[in-house]
């Protein structure tokens, strides 16, 4: 069975990530192969299987809802590319 | 040379102050300047910090001596540049985070520094550990100590050179799909994944959140257990971690008798599925060897079955990349790392990460956001966590039945740079020994077996254990290691 073509073009500005042509055409191939490879999971019957999200499986961790020390403010910032007054810079988002 | 020492030899020396943690520390770096050049291992090291610390333990071990609270007090342990630790560079093997420095230190780091551990360096990795051969680094590729034309295994390539070539007494990796395991047997040392929830994951930098785990690499396996009981244990920063006590991993090494380990009555599992097509001679004759050394060493040798063994690397590939195309979301250029401008937030993210990736990280994003995009879900995500489902119960129901599990832990020994980095497929197949242990969420350990003729290249046997059976992982290694040689064994650097 065939694997359906990947739109790289697509995909990739679902996952914010900007791709020169050539690499495009590039993992366009590679993307191709490997999903006709990972077909061969279509061989098995799986109708009843519960899905494994996690093999270890603890459900509802929760903590007290106490205030608890946490990072220092600068050192939060600090590995920031734009910082002004104690915040990030980001580009203007509302006209 | 003291840099060539295991953890338990040196451990009683430092007490007795025959040698100090300076001359350990001085020793390795002595050392990685005579050989990194070769093998590239440390992306950094920052020597005047690592001989401060060990000073600082010369002063403890001056005051107190042995301490059991302190079981690594004046050790030298080198760091994988996927774990957080304060004040020191993290770049993941990566160009996005910049100059990043962390301003915190991983649970594991932590851990460590309590112990009295020297924590020194940043090794070398596939990019963001999304890789089998470390030749995905921003930074260059790691070479391998016997060879210095052929890869290290991956993604922990750096930690696995660095304690072989003896340039540190241990390290700590991260092992997603086999990064510590496949690495230690290319390399010759032990590389231990401990099961999923042993060790805390606060500090390590998320790639496939229910698959990562971090584990040690060492010399031997006391030294493995010797590590584990430090960095092992429930942590209330990570939900995944599991409460479970951490046992004397060490004494487990030689179970109830005091005449040595006690292997004799274990059940091993060997099964018919990983014996079979692409296994290399040399590999299936060293691992034969061995499992009639566990024969010899009175365990009892039992035939079974993975029947899905087939399938893990198909539903490794969309588990690991669907996670991690949600977890390297955060690489986006606004709180940390490098950022490439954009006219607005969207365009900023896109040449960010475009700018910033490199090419396997780029293709297991674009792979992983597909599988989980609109339409395909239910065909290849969903699908994968049902076989990942039939996978585990081959794991489980084995384990009814014997008490750990032999295979190969890498169907070659290392390959060439350059073999397979331009046919990920290819790649991605090297892992098909170490890939089913983090989907089922079990242990497992590497450890030397032999080796192959021209060239002579290590050869690596991987134990599998059950959900939090390291001890026993742990004993038969010991005794196996007891009864060979391969461990001893060094690289002609």
């Amino acid at each position: 069975m065939a694997a359906a073509e990947i739109d790289v073009k697509y995909v990739a500005h679902l996952a914010r990530l900007a791709l020169t042509p050539d690499e495009e055409r590039k993992l366009g191939a590679q993307l191709d192969n490997i999903l006709g490879y990972i077909e061969k999971l279509k061989e098995l019957d799986i109708g009843t299987v519960e899905p494994t999200a996690h093999a270890m499986p603890l459900v509802n961790v929760t903590r007290p809802d106490e205030i608890r020390p946490s990072l220092p403010h600068e050192d939060a910032l600090r590995n920031a590319p734009a910082r002004a007054n104690g915040l990030f810079i980001v580009p203007k988002i509302v006209e | 040379m003291l840099n060539q020492l295991t953890i338990s030899e040196l451990a009683p020396r430092l007490a007795r102050r025959e040698v100090s943690a300076r001359e350990v520390m001085q020793s390795c770096l002595d050392q990685i300047a005579r050989v990194d050049g070769k093998i590239h291992a440390f992306i950094s090291h920052n020597d005047a910090d690592a001989l401060t610390q060990a000073e600082a333990a010369d002063q403890l071990l001056a005051q107190s001596g042995r301490d059991a609270g302190r079981p690594l007090l004046g050790v030298p342990v080198a760091i994988k540049d996927v774990i957080a630790v304060k004040n020191q560079p993290l770049n993941c093997g990566s160009k996005i985070l910049g100059r990043f420095v962390s301003p915190y230190d991983a649970t594991v780091i932590e851990k460590l520094k309590a112990a009295g551990a020297i924590v020194f360096g940043r090794l070398n990795m596939d990019e963001f550990a999304m890789g089998s051969s470390t030749e995905n680094s921003a930074f260059g590729a790691t070479h391998n100590p016997w060879d210095q034309t052929r890869i290290p295994g991956g993604s922990s390539g750096g930690s696995a050179a660095a304690v072989t070539a003896d340039e540190t007494i241990a390290a700590l990796g991260s092992d997603t799909g086999g990064s510590i395991r496949q690495p230690a047997a290319l390399c010759g040392c032990v590389g231990l994944k401990p099961t999923y929830g042993r060790v805390s994951r606060y500090g390590l930098v998320a790639f496939a959140s229910s698959l990562d785990q971090i584990g040690a690499f060492t010399k031997d396996i006391r030294d493995a257990a010797t590590m584990l009981a430090v960095i092992g244990g429930h942590d209330a920063r990570d939900s995944t971690s599991v409460p479970q006590p951490v046992p004397d991993y060490a004494a487990a090494l030689t179970g109830t008798s005091p005449d040595g380990p006690i292997v004799k009555g274990l059940k091993l599992g060997l099964p018919k599925e990983y014996m079979v097509g692409g296994l290399d001679a040399a590999v299936k004759a060293a691992v034969d060897a061995a499992v009639k050394q566990f024969g010899k060493l009175g365990a009892e040798i039992v035939e079974i079955s993975l029947p899905h063994t087939d399938y893990a690397v198909a539903t490794y590939y969309i588990i690991a990349t669907a996670e991690a195309s949600a977890n390297l979301a955060r690489f986006d250029g606004i709180r940390y790392g490098a950022r490439v401008d954009g006219a607005d937030p969207i365009e900023l993210y896109g040449r960010t990460r475009g700018a910033g990736f490199g090419a396997e990280v780029k293709r297991r994003i674009i792979l992983g956001t597909y599988v989980l995009s609109s339409g395909y879900y239910d065909a290849y995500y969903l699908r994968a966590q049902k076989v990942r489902t039939l996978i585990r119960h081959d794991f489980l129901k084995a384990f009814e039945q014997v008490d750990a599990i032999v295979t190969p832990t890498s169907p070659t020994a290392a390959f060439k740079i350059g073999e397979k980095s331009d046919d990920p497929l290819q790649m991605y197949l090297s892992d098909i020994f170490t890939i089913s242990c983090n989907l089922a969420g079990i242990c497992g350990v590497s450890l030397p077996c032999g080796f192959t003729q021209n060239p002579k290249l290590p050869i690596g046997l991987q134990l599998l254990g059950k959900p939090f059976g390291e001890e026993i992982l742990l004993r038969l290694g010991h005794a196996y290691e007891q009864s060979t040689p391969w461990h001893r064994e060094k690289p002609p650097l």
